[in-house]
């Protein structure tokens, strides 16, 4: 089957067609202008991952928390690790780089804080 | 009255003031202060949640918030000032800063060199003269993104934003992932102003519609709100009858464009360029004013933060030779916006500079398989080719110093090719 | 049912807050009531802002009697109630034989009306007082008294004097019904409550005719003309210092290029028949008409440094006349409908005739002591730096500049909110104070406005409103947004 999708590395924004086997598998590319792309076009349509960045509330502080995932995460599990979040009890203090929430949904990923909040 | 004397004072403890103060600090300046207005320094980081910064200044993507807390505690490890809730009033043309805060009242400050680093503010839909109802639930993406991501609240439900670049894109991924449910992302041109990242990972990820040439031509709703109605443009930009679409929504977020804040600038007679809203300045960022320096987002608006601290160091290290008499004056060379080039920053280049300088301006529209080409009087200078140039990406062309000797006239000019 | 007030006025913009104060000098309980969240949220709060010198109204109407009555009451009342006024002056512009007509009839009506000043300028003289004018133009009526005002200042100013001296208001109290009772007073009732009173006073505005029509056997019907306009930014030097007209048709007078007395510009308005008095959209073709017709004055026009665009409703009768005073076979029931301009011009006078009639009526005696209206401080805004540092040392508040396009301060918001009749939502406190009226429309300003009035007032700030009912700001806290979890909002 064929995917169709925008690199993201430069402005020119190649279109490409990615190639995958029935399972999925990666087969070739076609449309990019330099080996970022495709490897880019590879990752993209295998295993795609994003970071993901978000505000909680906090009790003890009317400012939110904003945190992120220390690293990319699968892109399919954005909504249920908003989910996860959306359970999340965070206390003031706390400290940039804190772990709020340790091996988000089995990733092996932290979600950390990034901001101090008194 | 308060009054003081310092050598630099820095207008603004965003990134642009703060990587000036820590410039001017390394460079020797004891006699150093920042002022700025809100309770914390920052600046427009603080509500910047997301990631993306830092990716060349520090080689790793930080979100907003930790890219500024780097040079916040840079700047307490100095021990650099940094006056908080205080707001400048007036910068005169000879130095003296008026300026207010509950704390210490008002304050004269006569300063050596000043550092003007105050950013930007957003369009209103004023500017636009879009028709229709004046309900509530229409606010700037950055008013709506301090409500979120500094406040805590979600501004609606139902979103719709005009404006595809990049402020427009971030805000139509925070609010669905904060659980808003995001319509279209609307643009009056045929092309985003955005990063490709921007629209792939905020729209296309979250199927989020971009409707390019379309612009939004009605707002109803008495009290909050209701829908909007979008309709296509012509290549003049103007409506087309018969194509509107309307959507159901009870919030409008504008991203219709970023324009520096001089009101202090004006003020203390800095000249302004009618290319970029900011002040003309020279290689060192030294405005028409000896001693006043600008940067950052204040003197033309820039899409990466790495840019604009590499920008602030500089300007923060020309305010620190100018507090010492370094700062010499010479025949400026004149820098002109040329074919497909609009804003080049700096517009004017000492003709004895020693050190290279970046060239850093807009391209006016998409162009593909160009080139910048840097030229006086017929005589090329620098050409640097691309496979993209757009509007939505500042580009940079350096010059080196030989460039600019024997020069068969007193003004260059940027073009595209 | 016992009387709520011996008086109530249905209406708070600038008619029903200059009769209300007037009404404050007599010994008698007052209540106003307005359908709307706060004063002055019709017409009073989307006009032209000119205290007209008094030339277009024809002799012998009410409109030319309150008109040059009013206008010669607005210098001291200003001053009085610390309301900004300024006599710019104003040009009637003539661009061919058939307008220079016009204008002289316009020159021999004003004086007739008893306007002073009034002189016909050739278009040498006409060119050098404002350059860039047109320069089509032939000739123009000078009027030197025609002023500039901020017309929902000055209601507010009204209001607070008002209240001061016992007057009472009640906001989100549409009138639904009225009617005469077998004792010859009052029954009113709102959406919210049923309300009696010996004397009621009718100065609602665009919706005048409908509380006319349950009282009186002659039915009127009103036009709900609505007018358009631009707002262009601040400058140090506004292309005309003076108010310029065009020549006045059978819709009003035209569309005008005005300086502000904030030191904006205005363009407007249109006149448009609408049917609903409360459609205060913009639309357009109305934008585009104003374009289109303000060239023919400012040939230089642009609107680039446009920051804001509005429209109001004006309540036009098809007597093109003022109705002032007691309405035949209804005693007890006074009116000022129809009040659309020289409305503004006219408040004054008409509120002192008006409550005099009232007195009259009801036999009221004058208050021996009147609580003065306290002098409203300088606006940080224009303050000079020594009343800055003696203002923040008094009130430190006045150190945080919350709006920093038009210089307001925490302490000024906060006044505004704790005034006598005072703001409940951004955009009361944008009215009184001007925060948010500045080049960045309160992209700024809004989140710290909304987060004053919240503390003031107890009102949880996702609940606070742009201009009250349901106009809110926000829709939840992030927290309720994460635990909704699926999007039920599609």
């Amino acid at each position: 089957m064929e995917q169709t999708i925008t690199c993201i590395n430069c402005p020119v924004g190649c279109r490409m067609t990615v190639s995958l086997s029935e399972s999925g598998e990666f087969l070739s590319v076609t449309g990019n202008t330099c080996p970022r792309g495709a490897k880019y076009a590879q990752q993209e349509c295998t295993l795609p991952e994003r970071m993901i960045t978000a505000v909680i509330p906090v009790s003890g502080c009317e400012t939110p928390l904003s945190v992120k995932t220390a690293s990319p995460v699968p892109k399919k599990l954005i909504h249920d690790i908003m989910k996860e979040l959306s359970s999340v009890q965070v206390s003031a203090p706390v400290s940039i780089g804190q772990v709020i929430l340790p091996d988000v949904l089995h990733t092996g990923v932290d979600i950390i804080a990034t901001r101090s909040l008194a | 009255m308060n009054e003081r004397h310092v050598d630099i004072l820095i207008i603004g403890a965003g990134p642009a003031g703060l990587a000036a103060a820590i410039s001017a600090r390394e460079c020797g300046i004891e006699s150093l202060l920042v002022i700025e207005r809100e309770k914390n320094a920052g600046g427009i980081l603080r509500q910047c949640i997301h990631n993306g910064f830092g990716l060349h200044r520090f080689k790793e993507e930080l979100t907003g918030p930790e890219y500024a807390q780097r040079d916040i505690d840079k700047a307490a490890e100095l021990g650099i000032e940094i006056e908080c809730s205080t707001t400048v009033l007036s910068v005169s043309p000879d130095h003296i800063v008026t300026c207010v805060s509950a704390s210490k009242g008002l304050q004269i400050i006569r300063a050596k060199a000043i550092v003007l680093a105050m950013g930007c503010r957003e369009r209103p839909r004023g500017a636009l003269c879009t028709p229709g109802t004046r309900c509530s639930g229409i606010y700037s993406a950055g008013t709506a993104q301090r409500f979120v991501n500094l406040e805590g609240f979600m501004p609606g439900k139902r979103v719709v934003i005009l404006g595809s670049g990049d402020i427009g894109l971030i805000m139509a991924r925070r609010m669905t992932l904060q659980g808003a449910k995001v319509l279209a992302c609307v643009e009056i041109m045929p092309y985003s102003s955005g990063l490709n990242r921007n629209i792939v990972q905020c729209l296309h990820d979250y199927d989020i519609p971009l409707y390019l040439s379309h612009t939004v031509t009605d707002i109803k709703g008495r009290e909050r709100l209701e829908g909007v109605t979008v309709a296509e443009v012509d290549d003049k930009r103007n409506p087309i009858p018969g194509t509107e679409i309307e959507f159901d929504c009870d919030t409008l977020l504008l991203s219709c464009g970023l324009i520096p804040e001089n009101e202090l600038s004006l003020g203390a007679g800095v000249e302004i360029s009618p290319a970029t809203s900011g002040a003309v300045v020279n290689e060192t960022f030294e405005t028409s004013v000896p001693g006043i320096f600008a940067c950052g987002n204040v003197l033309h608006v820039h899409d990466l933060v790495d840019h604009v601290s590499n920008e602030s160091f500089k300007a923060g290290a020309a305010a620190a030779a100018y507090v010492r008499n370094k700062q010499h004056t010479a025949p400026m060379i004149t820098v002109k916006d040329g074919n497909g080039v609009r804003g080049t920053v700096p517009q004017q280049i000492r003709s004895d500079t020693d050190q290279p300088v970046d060239l850093m301006f807009r391209p006016s529209a998409v162009f593909r398989n160009s080139a910048a080409v840097v030229e006086c009087g017929g005589k090329e200078l620098v050409r640097k080719k691309s496979m993209i140039l757009t509007p939505g990406e500042m580009a940079l062309v350096t010059l080196k110093p030989e460039m600019l000797e024997n020069l068969p006239g007193d003004s260059i000019t940027v073009r595209i090719e | 049912m016992n009387m709520t007030a011996d008086i109530i006025v249905i209406g708070s913009g600038i008619t029903g807050c200059a009769v209300a104060r007037e009404l404050s000098r007599f010994n008698a309980s007052v209540l106003v009531l307005d359908r709307g969240s706060d004063l002055a949220e019709g017409a009073t709060k989307a006009n032209s802002g000119i205290v007209h010198a008094g030339y277009d109204a024809v002799p012998g109407t009410k409109k030319a009697l309150y008109n040059v009555r009013g206008a010669n009451m607005y210098e001291s009342l200003a001053r009085e109630l610390g309301v900004p006024y300024r006599r710019c002056g104003a040009l009637v512009l003539a661009f061919d034989e058939e307008d220079k007509k016009t204008i002289t009839e316009l020159k021999s009506r004003g004086e007739t009306n008893g306007v002073t000043g009034l002189e016909i300028l050739d278009r040498e003289t006409l060119l050098a007082l404002e350059p860039n004018l047109n320069s089509e133009a032939v000739a123009a009526l000078s009027v030197p008294t025609s002023a500039i005002v901020s017309p929902y200042e000055m209601a507010f100013a009204l209001a607070d004097d008002a209240a001061l001296n016992g007057v009472q208001f009640r906001f989100d109290e549409e009138v639904v019904s009225v009617s005469k009772d077998p004792d010859g007073c009052f029954t009113v009732h709102t959406g919210k409550e049923t309300l009696r009173c010996k004397t009621l006073v009718n100065c609602a505005g665009a919706s005048g005719a409908e509380i006319h029509n349950q009282l009186s056997k002659e039915k009127l019907a009103m036009i709900h003309r609505r007018g358009q306009y631009y707002l262009l930014d601040r400058a140090a030097k506004q292309p005309f210092d003076r108010t310029v007209f065009q020549c006045p048709s059978v819709m009003g007078k035209g569309v005008l290029v005005s300086p502000t007395v904030h030191g904006n510009l205005l363009l407007g308005p249109t006149a448009e028949d609408i049917d609903d008095p409360l459609d205060t959209a913009t639309t357009s073709s109305g934008l585009s008409d104003i374009l289109k017709k303000a060239t023919r004055t400012w040939s230089g026009l642009s609107v680039r440094t446009n920051i804001t665009n509005f429209s109001g409703v004006r309540a036009h009768l098809p007597t093109d006349d003022f109705m002032v005073g007691p309405c035949e076979g209804c005693p007890g029931y006074f009116e000022a409908i129809g009040i659309e301009s020289p409305g503004l011009s006219s408040a004054p006078a008409i509120g002192l005739d008006l409550a005099g009639m009232i007195a009259d009526h009801l036999s009221l005696s004058r208050k021996e002591q009147i609580v003065p209206y306290p002098v409203p401080p300088v606006p940080f805004h224009d303050m000079t730096p020594e009343q800055r540092e003696q203002a923040i040392q008094q009130d430190p508040s006045y150190g945080n500049i919350i709006c920093r396009c038009e210089v307001v301060t925490e302490a000024e918001i906060r006044r505004a909110i704790r005034r006598p009749v005072g703001a409940r939502s951004v955009d009361g406190v944008k009215r009184r104070t001007r925060a948010g009226m500045g080049r960045c429309q309160g992209g700024f300003c809004l989140p710290r406005v909304a987060a004053i009035i919240s503390e003031e007032t107890g009102i949880p700030l996702k609940e606070v409103t742009k201009n009250g009912g349901e106009s809110l700001l926000l829709s939840d806290t992030i927290e309720s947004f994460l635990k909704k979890g699926d999007r039920d909002h599609e």
